[in-house]
């Protein structure tokens, strides 16, 4: 029979004692790290996320339990998810082997579960066996990034190594024990058995040495890895699922308030993040929970196009910094004499080189909140007066005239009156039929067109408004405008961190909207369209027009003609109308309506590519290596597409300007929906 | 140390549509958007610059009209620590010389080291009030400045001077330094910054309180009238130079090195 561990004695101590005394000295030492941990996140900005427990639980047996972010990446997921099953099924060995360590005979708990564990030891070693070559031959692009300045690589290798270490161990405590009591396998136990094979032979001294030193071995460093975890970016163990409970449960595409514990912009004493405890508790479990895997920065279009942002060096440098700012050991540093964040640990460039396109957020297995926390530090750097001079001067027209582009207020509805004299029929005077409104206050229409500022000003985003309003004047809707009563939405300016003039911008739209009667609000801008969806709490719903497009071919309002044209169209998901609002159906439905050839690219729906971003991001001129629009051009193409279709006026611009930046000028083109609608209604009847 | 920034409150014609006044010397301002003059900007950056590094404190001063308090806010905003605002109907229509004797005559009794000034005003682009005002203080002065640092009691300048020279200048302390594009980048003033010094009192002086009369400021004291204001007439078409890229380049450096451009 094999030697219970519990009843040896080791240079004089007992098994219990022995298992006693580990368990005691690391459980002391993972509270007090827990401890030490948790006393950061309790210095953070307050965040209230214990509301609806119910989604809560839901998205953490979805996303936690379930794994649903995994298999983005096959290989890398599968392997994530062997793995994470077979530590819930092996954290009942591991208890029960520590019970071994106090009475022998705990650890027997059934055959079947024998079994049940031994296959998942072998499954989660074979896994662990293949992460480790996978991590040091194949070496796949995405662990390595560009802008690390310091490797936490090594930390993978000792885990995984520890995994296998455990699994080994308790394989060669298991197979001993069954090469020693010299019976067959009783139940299916192909790693044990394997081992007791591998052990057949051996003397029954050395058997015995094997089946204690397998015990001891596996218990030590089972409490060693629970000490490790918190010190490594392998917290995640811990902290994943805590951190996915916690997620952020307000739409995506709104932005966090600067507090949540003050509504009032002038009463916040400093503004956004600038240091570390600036960041909300959760922003902080965030950084903890970062697993290193890369795969928001792998899905960046700020990385990919080579500027100095990389979405999964935040996470590691704000946790190295809090690491070094509030050690385990040793005392903490007061705040005041904390390392500087802002400026320092990140970069001023890094924080503008982010469009908000939020593909990161969409990418990351555990819920790390990128967007929000951009936001903040960017609302520290412009209460400090720290914008790039390229930004200032839109700022400054936006805060004067509206409109970014320093045009008078008094032309934003020019382009209607310009659409008329060119006959282009923004306002036709067929009769019967009304073309697009200027509502003066006290007005009534259906549909309150918000056009933002690119409609308004841009020529060429003014014949999409033009193209909108004809499909609209078609269909026999009502439709009016505010004029010269609108500003900018102010979509971006809060993006940007100028949370004042947002506020200014909204409050000037809403006395508009206020004063005008209307059943909804449509817009051509998904940047708008999301602003008024999130950030203006109106009454009437708002819709892109995409949305009313669709609805409107649906019930047979418009007369559409069957198209005469064999090329291949793509759609390119705006970030602001797909990821940020989930509508990726609407405009798909359109084009399927309009009976055009269509393909998808491989990054479409909620892994679209940014096109570089949108109003105030066309302004700002940053370090890049190339330009995001080009490569999404260069990723229609290799989709077989001569056309991308887009739903957004920037979308538009950026992906125009890259392909004559790129050379395909002739060989593709870009339209928008409204256009592709407006087309098929004036194309000649076959 | 004691600065004094003097800025002025200008309408933006950047992308404005400009229309004249009927008196021919104005301009109807009911779409202009004003704002601080883009040189004042260097010169208010620069002042709060320099406290930021030797300490001290930084005065903004303004000659204009009741509505010229926005740029005062701004400046407070940006850091300077007062405001002062001159104003008074009978400061209508000074020409640089009653401007810069209406500043100096604010200036005078107060402490300071170093005064500094817009090179020039984006509405009037004359660039006297700057030097004048040196000149009635009686103390040194350096125009378009572009670099500019404060050691003790001197002060070093590198300004542009004629024929694309550049020159280090140092010049005991007080002086006054006029600000040239280059000097810095100004920092944004948010929103919340302003609304922050919505609350701050700015000093009001008028003619009186300066020991002025009507007689040495305004139209009356103006040795300098605007006999009339116009856009220029429209020039020819443009001229388009056909042929490759390279070739259009190499026209166009010829032609410009021909009409003395470098």
């Amino acid at each position: 029979m094999p030697p219970a561990p519990a009843a040896q004695t080791y240079l004089g101590l007992s098994g219990p004692a022995l298992q006693l005394l580990l368990l005691v000295l690391s459980l002391g030492a993972f509270s007090f790290i827990m401890w030490k941990r948790i006393g950061l996140l309790r210095l953070g900005a307050p965040d209230p996320r214990f509301d609806q427990p119910g989604t809560r639980l839901k998205n953490l047996l979805i996303v936690g339990f379930g794994q649903s972010r995994q298999p983005r990446y096959p290989v890398a997921g599968i392997l994530h998810i062997l793995i994470f099953f077979g530590f819930l099924i092996l954290s009942v060995r591991s208890v029960t082997l520590i019970g071994e360590g106090f009475q022998p005979g705990f650890a027997e708990i059934g055959p079947g579960y024998s079994s049940v564990k031994d296959v998942t030891a072998l499954a989660v070693l074979v896994c662990c066996l293949i992460a480790i070559v996978r991590r040091a031959i194949f070496r796949p692009a995405r662990y390595h990034d560009r802008l690390a300045h310091a490797s936490h690589a090594h930390e993978a290798y000792i885990i995984l190594g520890l995994i296998a270490l455990l699994m080994v161990a308790d394989a060669v405590y298991e197979g001993s024990a069954m090469a020693l009591a010299g019976t067959d396998a009783r139940a299916f136990l192909p790693l044990a058995s394997g081992a007791s094979e591998l052990l057949a032979g051996s003397a029954t001294g050395t058997l015995e040495a094997f089946h204690l030193t397998g015990f001891w071995v596996h218990n030590a460093a089972l409490l060693f890895f629970l000490c490790y975890l918190p010190v490594s970016k392998h917290f995640h163990v811990i902290t994943a699922l805590p951190n996915v409970f916690f997620l952020n449960l307000k739409p995506v595409g709104e932005i966090k308030p600067p507090r949540h514990d003050e509504a009032d912009l002038d009463e916040i004493e400093a503004l956004g993040v600038g240091k570390l405890e600036d960041f909300t508790w959760k922003h902080i479990l965030d950084f903890y929970s970062c697993t290193d895997c890369g795969r928001c920065s792998d899905h960046c279009p700020a990385y990919f196009t080579g500027t100095p942002l990389s979405p999964r060096m935040i996470s590691i440098k704000c946790r190295d910094a809090a690491y070094t700012g509030y050690p385990i050991l040793g005392g903490w540093k007061p705040k005041a004499e904390q390392p500087v964040l802002v400026g320092e640990t990140i970069s001023d460039a890094e924080l503008w080189a982010c469009t908000t396109c939020g593909a990161c957020e969409e990418a990351c297995p555990v819920l790390i909140e990128y967007v929000d926390k951009i936001v903040d530090m960017r609302r520290y750097l412009v209460d400090a007066g720290r914008v790039p001079a390229s930004l200032q001067k839109p700022l400054a027209d936006l805060e004067k005239r509206g409109n970014p582009y320093g045009k008078p207020s008094r032309k934003r509805a020019a382009w209607i009156e310009a659409g008329k004299e060119a006959g282009s029929g923004a306002n036709p005077e067929g009769e019967g039929e009304r073309g697009v409104r200027t509502l003066a206050p006290g007005d009534e229409t259906d549909h309150l067109f918000f056009t933002d500022s690119c409609a308004a000003y841009d020529p060429r985003i003014q014949e999409t408004a033009g193209a909108f309003a004809r499909v609209m004047t078609a269909a026999g809707a009502d439709i009016g405008t505010l004029g010269k009563d609108e500003v900018d939405s102010g979509h971006e300016v809060r993006r940007l961190g100028e949370e004042g003039l947002f506020e200014e911008l909204r409050d000037t739209n809403l006395e508009a909207l206020g004063a005008r009667e209307f059943k909804s609000v449509v817009t051509t801008d998904p940047h708008a369209f999301n602003a008024l969806t999130h950030s203006y709490g109106l009454e009437q719903p708002v819709r892109h027009h995409s949305q009313v497009m669709a609805e409107l071919i649906r019930n047979g309002k418009l007369d559409l003609r069957a198209p005469n044209d064999d090329r291949v169209y793509t759609f390119h998901d705006p970030c602001y109308l797909g990821r940020h609002n989930g509508e990726y159906q609407a405009p798909r439905e359109v084009l399927d309506r309009l009976g055009l050839r269509t393909v998808e690219m491989e990054r479409s729906r909620n892994r679209s590519f940014c096109c570089g971003g949108g109003s105030l991001y066309l302004f700002y001129e940053g370090e890049s290596e190339s330009r995001m629009g080009e490569a999404r051009v260069a990723m229609a193409e290799k989709a077989g597409a001569q056309v991308v279709v887009t739903a957004c006026p920037f979308c538009l611009i950026n992906l125009e300007d890259a392909i004559k930046t790129t050379g395909r000028e002739g060989r593709m083109e870009v339209v928008d929906l409204a256009e592709l609608v407006d087309r098929s209604l004036s194309a000649p009847a076959d | 140390m004691e600065i004094i920034v003097c800025i002025k409150r200008v309408p933006d014609l950047s992308e404005a549509e400009i229309e004249i006044g009927r008196d021919g010397v104005s301009l109807v301002d009911d779409d202009l958007d004003y704002d601080v003059n883009e040189w004042d900007n260097f010169a208010i950056e620069a002042a709060v610059q320099l406290k930021e590094e030797h300490g001290g404190r930084v005065t903004a001063m303004t000659v204009g009209d009741e509505e010229s308090e926005d740029v005062l806010r701004r400046a407070l905003a940006m850091g300077t620590d007062e405001a002062v605002h001159l104003v008074d109907d009978a400061f209508d229509g000074s020409d640089a010389l009653g401007t810069a004797t209406i500043l100096q005559r604010a200036i005078a009794d107060r402490p300071y080291d170093l005064i500094l000034t817009g090179a020039i005003s984006g509405d009037e682009a004359r660039g006297h009030v700057g030097p004048m005002l040196a000149a009635l203080l009686d103390i040194p002065m350096v125009a378009l400045a572009t670099e500019l640092s404060v050691d003790g009691g001197t002060a070093t300048i590198r300004h542009e001077v004629e024929g694309g020279l550049e020159r280090i200048t140092r010049m005991v302390l007080p002086a006054l330094v006029t600000c040239q594009t280059g000097l810095n980048e100004p920092r944004y003033v948010s929103i919340r910054g302003i609304r922050k010094v919505s609350g701050m009192e700015i000093p009001v002086l008028e003619a009186g309180d300066l020991d002025l009369d009507g007689s040495q400021v305004g139209v009356a004291g103006s040795a300098v009238a605007v006999e009339e204001i116009f856009l220029p007439p429209r020039g020819e078409g443009a001229e388009m130079l056909e042929g490759s890229e390279e070739a259009v380049v190499e026209k166009l450096v010829e032609r410009l090195q021909r009409e003395g451009a470098f």
